[in-house]
C-alpha cells in the first residue's frame, strides 16, 4: 500500500448540540479513489469542510502530506493542492466558461506582480483543452451562470483540474446529471485519476456509480463511521443496509 | 469596417469632442468639467461596487480626504495658516507655478494618504471577512463619521470650511483649466480600468463578486485583492477631490468634501443607471445622469431635488441592471457570449448535457 496523503484521525464536529462528526478515522493514499457514503445528515459534507477548513474542528487531527491543517485558513489549504467541489455546484455565474477556467489556474506562487498580469497564451489553451475534455468546448464563451445546472457542474469539475491539485474532493459529482450520462462522467474521472495522478476522495449516493468508482469505501452513519472496505465487502454489509434503511 | 477599427474611431470622435467641448461651448466650461469629474465618481466606485460586488456607500471619504490634503498643502506651502483663517484666502494672489506645485504637490500627497486610508480601512473591514449589506452599512458609517469629525478639526477651518486660493487669472479661465484635469484623470482612469480589467486582476474580482465562498475554496488571495481594489478605487477619487475642491473653491466638511448624500450616491447610481460590472456602464451613466440633472436644475427649478429623487427611484426600479447590462442581456452574441462552434481538430468532446 503507498503512503497516506490525508489522514484524518479522531475528528469532532458539533453545531451546538448537535454531533455531526464523531470521533471520524480514515484516511486516503495517494493516487487512489476512496469513497464515502451515508445516508442523508450523516455529517458526509461537514467532514469536507472540516478537512478544507471551512470551519474548525473540536477535537482531532487533519493532515495532508504531513501538514496539521485544522488551523489552516481555506485558501491556503487548497494552495497546498487539496480543492474540494461543491454539492449546490459553485461556477462564477457572471462570467465566460474560458474566464471561469482561466481565474481558477494554481494560485500558490502569486505576487502583487503576477496580480496585474495577463493570462498567457498557454493558460488559455489549457483551459479549452479542458473544456474540450468535459464537453463544454463549443459553449466556452457562453457565460457560465447560463448553462444548464450538469453543465455547470462539469464546468466545476473542469475547474477544478485547471487548478492542478493533488487531491479532489468531490461532492457528489453525479447528483443532479441525466443517468445516461453517469457513465461517460465515472469514466472522466477514472482517466483523471489514471493520467492525472489526482486523488479523488468521492461523496456519492449514487451506489452504482461509487460501487463501480472507488477502490474503498467508508461508510457514515448518525455522525460516526459505520464500516469501511472494498465494494463489494460494503454492498453486502447488513449495517450498511441498515443504516440506508433506517434500522437501528 | 472591423471590430478594432470602429473601436478607435470611436475613441477618437470621443477624445476629439472631448477636446473642443468647452472652446465650442464655453458657457457650459464648468459643468462639463463636473461631467468628467462624474465620469470618475462612477468608474472609480464601480471598481468595488461593480466588478467586485462590495457595495460601498462611503466611497466619499476618499474623495474628501484628497480634497482637504490639496488644499491644506496649497495653503501650508504658501500662507501663514493664522493670517489665512482670519481673511478666509484672499491674501494674496499666487503666482501660477507656485499654485500648480501646490496643487500638484496636494493631489499626490492626498492619493497617498487616501490609498493608505483605504489600505488601513480594507485590512480592518475587508480583512475581517465583512460582506454584503454589513459592508454597506459599515462604509455608510464611515462616510457620516467622516464628515463629523472635519466639521469638529480646526486645523481644516471645521464646520466653516476651508477656502482655496484664488486661481491665478494668468491660467486663464478656472473651468476651462479644470476641464483638462478631469477629462485627463476620466481619461486615465478609463484606460487604467480597462487594462486592469482586462487581466487576472478583473477576473479575481469578479470572481469574487460571483462567488466568493467559491473564490476562497479555489485558493484565490481574496482578502489581497479586495484592499487592491479599494485602494484603486481610492486613488483616482482622492485625485479627484483634490482638484474639484480648487474647481468649487470653497470646501464645506459636509456638503461638498464628504458629501455622501449628493455626490456619495450620485457616483452608485451613475454606475447602476449605465450598467454596473461593466466598463462602460459607468462612463455612460454618468453622461446621461449629469446632464439629465443639469436639465432639471435649468427647467425644473424649484423641483429639481424633487425630479432628481424620482429620477433616482426610477433607475434603481426600472433599471437594476442598468442600460449596458440590458443590452448585454438583449444581445449577447454583440458582447460575445455565443456558442463557438469547434474548429480545432480532434475535438473529442464527451457528451452533451
Amino acid at each position: 500500500m503507498s503512503e497516506q496523503q490525508l489522514m484524518v484521525e479522531k475528528v469532532s464536529k458539533r453545531f451546538g448540540g448537535v454531533v455531526a462528526n464523531e470521533n471520524i478515522t480514515l484516511s486516503v493514499p495517494t493516487g487512489s479513489i476512496i469513497g464515502l457514503i451515508g445516508p442523508n445528515g450523516s455529517g458526509k459534507t461537514t467532514l469536507f469542510n472540516s478537512i478544507v477548513g471551512y470551519h474548525p474542528v473540536e477535537e482531532g487531527s487533519i493532515r495532508f502530506e504531513g501538514q496539521e491543517l485544522t488551523s489552516m485558513r481555506v485558501q491556503t489549504i487548497a494552495r497546498l493542492g487539496l480543492l474540494r467541489t461543491f454539492q449546490q455546484t459553485r461556477i462564477y455565474g457572471q462570467m465566460t466558461c474560458v474566464e471561469n477556467m482561466q481565474i481558477s489556474v494554481p494560485h500558490n506562487n502569486e505576487g502583487i506582480r503576477t496580480m496585474f498580469s495577463k493570462y498567457p497564451h498557454e493558460v488559455t489553451e489549457k483551459a479549452e483543452s479542458l473544456l474540450e475534455f468535459v464537453g463544454l468546448f463549443e459553449k466556452r464563451y457562453l457565460m457560465a451562470g447560463d448553462l444548464s445546472f450538469g453543465q455547470q457542474k462539469l464546468l466545476e469539475f473542469a475547474m477544478a483540474l485547471m487548478n492542478e491539485p493533488k487531491m479532489l474532493l468531490l461532492d457528489e459529482p453525479t447528483a443532479g446529471i441525466n443517468p445516461t450520462l453517469i457513465n461517460g462522467l465515472i469514466e472522466r474521472l477514472k482517466r483523471t485519476n489514471a493520467d492525472l495522478g489526482i486523488t479523488l476522495f468521492v461523496i456519492e449516493h449514487n451506489m452504482r456509480a461509487i460501487m463501480n468508482l472507488a477502490e474503498h469505501i467508508y461508510c457514515l452513519a448518525h455522525g460516526q463511521l459505520l464500516t469501511s472496505g472494498p465494494p463489494e465487502q460494503i454492498q453486502k454489509d447488513q449495517k450498511v443496509i441498515d443504516a440506508y434503511l433506517g434500522a437501528e | 469596417m472591423n471590430i478594432p477599427g470602429r473601436q478607435t474611431l470611436l475613441y477618437g470622435i470621443i477624445i476629439i469632442a472631448s477636446l473642443i467641448a468647452p472652446g465650442v461651448m464655453p458657457a457650459y466650461q464648468t459643468q462639463l468639467a463636473f461631467l468628467w469629474l462624474m465620469v470618475v465618481f462612477a468608474l472609480s466606485w464601480d471598481i468595488i461596487g461593480g466588478q467586485m460586488g462590495y457595495n460601498s456607500f462611503g466611497n466619499i471619504v476618499f474623495f474628501g480626504l484628497g480634497m482637504y490634503a490639496t488644499a491644506v498643502v496649497q495653503r501650508n506651502m504658501h500662507f501663514d495658516i493664522e493670517e489665512y483663517v482670519h481673511v478666509a484666502g484672499r491674501v494674496e494672489t499666487l503666482t501660477p507655478v507656485q499654485y500648480l506645485e501646490g496643487l500638484f504637490l496636494g493631489m499626490g500627497l492626498g492619493a497617498v494618504i487616501a490609498v493608505a486610508a483605504a489600505a488601513v480601512l480594507g485590512a480592518c473591514i475587508l480583512a475581517m471577512g465583512m460582506r454584503g449589506q454589513y459592508f454597506g452599512i459599515c462604509t455608510l458609517g464611515l462616510g457620516v463619521a467622516a464628515g463629523e469629525l472635519a466639521n469638529g478639526w480646526e486645523y481644516i477651518g471645521a464646520g466653516s470650511g476651508l477656502v482655496t486660493p484664488v486661481f491665478p487669472d494668468q491660467l486663464g479661465e478656472r473651468g476651462f483649466f479644470f476641464y483638462y484635469i478631469f477629462f485627463i484623470l476620466a481619461v486615465i482612469a478609463f484606460l487604467t480600468l480597462r487594462w486592469l480589467y482586462s487581466g487576472r486582476f478583473g477576473l479575481a474580482i469578479n470572481a469574487i463578486r460571483d462567488d466568493e465562498d467559491k473564490a476562497e475554496a479555489m485558493g484565490i488571495h481574496t482578502t489581497r485583492h479586495k484592499i487592491v481594489a479599494w485602494c484603486i478605487s481610492a486613488f483616482f477619487l482622492s485625485i479627484a477631490g483634490g482638484a474639484a475642491g480648487h474647481l468649487i473653491g470653497f470646501i464645506d466638511p459636509t456638503e461638498v468634501a464628504f458629501a455622501g448624500p449628493t455626490f456619495g450616491v450620485w457616483m452608485i447610481l451613475m454606475a447602476i443607471l449605465g450598467g454596473k460590472g461593466t466598463l462602460w456602464g459607468p462612463v455612460i451613466g454618468a453622461v446621461i445622469f449629469h446632464v439629465t440633472q443639469e436639465f432639471f436644475w435649468t427647467y425644473l427649478f424649484g423641483w429639481q431635488r424633487v425630479a432628481l429623487g424620482a429620477l433616482i427611484v426610477c433607475i434603481v426600479v426600472f433599471f437594476p441592471m442598468g442600460i449596458m447590462g440590458w443590452m448585454r442581456e438583449r444581445w449577447p452574441e454583440r458582447f460575445g457570449y455565443r456558442v463557438e462552434k469547434s474548429q480545432a481538430a480532434g475535438a473529442s468532446g464527451g457528451g452533451e448535457l
